[in-house]
């Protein structure tokens, strides 16, 4: 028992010490501020924030300021845009990235879709988070502070968990929206469907692994209830890698709903521009007007790319492992 | 070793077993029949209950079960709802274009994958580094349909470098043996068939390994940088072994275990990318196939994939726990 040896009690006062003078004179770092001054250094940190300042900043205001609606089909009207005799025109003056091929103005779609994309991905995200961690979190603290009983609730949770993940994901959001019917709401819950395992397990394993430390150990020897441990001690410090995977998921539920909507299982709403609905609309035009799938893509990627970077800078800066 | 091969098979029996009764539930609770797709509008609902009722859905959920399970325990899946053909005959046909690509696309990114990772690694905070770094985490970013249509549309159709779509030009007249059909070209022979099946893969299969890629490249580079630390490579080279050794039998043999792990793991997400490519090319293989059997609530065939992934994704992950005792001799002991 390492914990009663004399050697290594003195070792712990020392620590202890060394912590408590340090908090002393204010200058005590704690995991997240560390993570936050780390994240600053990082130059790809920097890059992703930026990305995604951007695309929040055009989602929040962008709509107020575009040029033409997004759903007037001006070049129709104007007789500029006849897609039947295969005539989309490109970028113009007026039209800064040309028509699409309905004669709506795809720069106006651009701009609005960027609100509609952010709404998919941050409500999927947050739906996948949410029932993931409430399994993840139920199985971590069965585990970790229920026992025999509570191994068997883990076991059973993670068996499902596990099957989950073995099914390819898009199958599952397909067979999602197969049953709840084609909505925006559906998109949602599809591509958050897809999210949830990965939470379940993310969480589970840093519950597991916090349940073991030694202020848990503290907490019970001071006779603190179980489900104050759980829910006032173990799940904030469990938080980091979630937090993590949440920036990650982000980028991959942009790209998921984007494949939705290729298949047909989009949002069937047609006023609300989208950005992977308009990439998947266009493909019937790729070879009259490439730009139109271009444009969607290139702004599907560029913001998955930036909360990718932000999610795997953030991930580094949270590594106990990478931290000097 | 075959009582870990044999432990092993006999675990995914339940594994099977709550996994088709958990799909079954979930599937036919899924609102609208198969009569809805067959019938369509025009379904009055004796209509209706006769389809039901030839199909045998009007039996209770638990009996419909038995029966599948009894079909199962006998290696039958039943019939196909859209074709009434046998699941089998179905599967026959398409599962070889599928396990074809993805043979080619796992080929891609493995021997693209771990030689840059090792090489980002090596030579961590060169140009290389970055590029590899960058490019895998934008690679994850490209949605894969995509990424498909270019590769089509440039190499393709503009440069005609490339087949468009299909498995096979149809021109070529080739005999059948596996259904596998580069596998027939060589083994009757046929090499321009051989050929020209390979040639159909190439557009999809890159575009289905780009996301295995990013992961492997990235996989790859962390691991190596974790094991060029270790204090076994630095006695190695204080040894004066040569830079081949030290890289092949004390680098990459100990780096390459979670990479080996990951790739047992991407399976899942490969068969997500192959409904997408295969939709993009036009080619006949198993993904498109059940994207399209949902809507169409064809249960049999629906079950039957399921069952079939399920089996894969075990073996996968056996065949990977097998290379660990290969790669790994600390893990023969247990």
């Amino acid at each position: 028992m390492s914990v009663l040896s004399p050697g290594r009690k003195v070792e712990k006062l020392d620590r202890l010490a060394e912590l408590a003078a340090a908090s002393a004179d204010g200058r005590g770092v704690s995991l997240w501020r560390e993570a936050a001054r780390r994240l600053r250094r990082n130059p790809s940190a920097i890059a992703g924030a930026v990305i995604l300042g951007i695309f929040v900043l055009i989602a929040a205001i962008g709509p107020f300021f575009v040029p033409y609606g997004p759903t007037e089909t001006i070049g129709v009207a104007n007789g500029e845009v006849r897609p039947a005799a295969g005539i989309i025109p490109g970028p113009s003056a007026e039209h800064w990235l040309g028509y699409d091929h309905l004669g709506r103005d795809e720069f106006s779609r651009m701009v609005v879709g960027a609100r509609q994309t952010l709404l998919v991905g941050v409500v999927a995200t947050l739906i996948g988070m949410t029932v993931g961690c409430l399994i993840g979190g139920i199985a971590g603290a069965a585990h970790g502070l229920g026992g025999r009983w509570g191994r068997r609730v883990d076991t059973v949770l993670m068996r499902i968990v596990d099957m989950m993940l073995a099914l390819p994901s898009l199958l599952l959001a397909i067979s999602i929206a197969a049953l709840l019917g084609p909505s925006l709401a559906t998109v949602m819950i599809a591509v958050g469907a897809i999210a949830v395992p990965i939470f379940a397990r993310l969480l589970r394993g840093s519950m597991i692994a916090q349940a073991n430390a030694e202020y848990v150990l503290a907490a019970t020897a001071l006779g603190v209830r179980k489900r104050r441990i759980a829910l006032g001690h173990i799940l904030p410090n469990s938080l980091a890698p979630v937090l993590v995977q949440m920036t990650l998921t982000l980028a991959t539920a942009i790209i998921e709903a984007a494949a939705l909507s290729f298949l047909g299982l989009g949002n069937p709403d047609p006023s609300t521009p989208e950005w992977g609905k308009m990439l998947s609309d266009a493909q019937r035009y790729l070879e009259i007007s490439p730009g139109l799938a271009i444009y969607p893509a290139i702004a599907i990627i560029i913001t998955a790319f930036g909360f990718t970077l932000l999610g795997e800078a953030m991930r580094e800066a949270l590594d106990p492992k990478l931290r000097a | 070793m075959i009582r870990l091969i044999l432990r092993r098979l006999l675990q995914l029996i339940p594994t099977l077993f709550g996994l088709s009764l958990l799909l079954f539930i979930w599937l036919h609770r899924l609102p609208g029949g198969p009569e809805t797709a067959i019938l369509g509008e025009r379904g009055t609902p004796e209509l209706r209950e006769a389809v039901r009722r030839s199909l045998g859905l009007d039996q209770p959920l638990w009996v419909q079960y038995g029966r599948f399970v009894g079909r199962l325990v006998t290696g039958d899946l039943g019939v196909s709802i859209q074709t009434h053909r046998s699941v089998w005959t179905e599967f026959g046909e398409r599962f070889p274009g599928t396990v074809e690509l993805t043979i080619v696309a796992m080929v891609i990114a493995v021997s693209v994958g771990i030689p840059l990772g090792y090489l980002a690694a090596r030579r961590r905070g060169t140009w290389l580094d970055t590029l590899a770094v960058g490019g895998s985490l934008f690679g994850i970013c490209i949605p894969i349909f995509f990424l498909a249509y270019m590769l089509r549309l440039v190499l393709s159709i503009e440069l005609g470098w490339f087949p468009a779509t299909g498995r096979q030009s149809v021109g070529i007249n080739a005999t059948r043996v596996t259904g596998f059909f580069v596998l027939d070209g060589l083994l009757t022979r046929e090499w321009d068939a051989a050929w020209d099946a390979l040639w159909h893969l190439i557009l999809p299969g890159i575009a289905l390994a780009s996301i295995p890629l990013a992961i492997i490249t990235r996989m790859t580079r962390a691991s190596v940088l974790e094991v060029l630390g270790e204090d076994y490579v630095r006695t190695a080279e204080a040894k004066g072994l040569t830079a081949r050794v030290i890289r092949q039998r004390h680098v990459l043999r100990n780096a390459l275990l979670p990479v080996v792990t990951t790739i047992g793991l991407l399976t899942g997400g490969l068969l997500s990318g192959a409904v997408l490519t295969e939709t993009v090319f036009a080619f006949n293989g198993i993904g498109h196939f059940v994207a399209a059997a949902i809507p169409a609530r064809d249960y049999p065939v629906l079950m039957g994939f399921i069952m079939i992934i399920a089996l894969i994704y075990v073996l996968v992950n056996l065949l990977v726990d097998i290379s660990y005792t290969i790669i790994d001799p600390r893990v023969r002991v247990r």
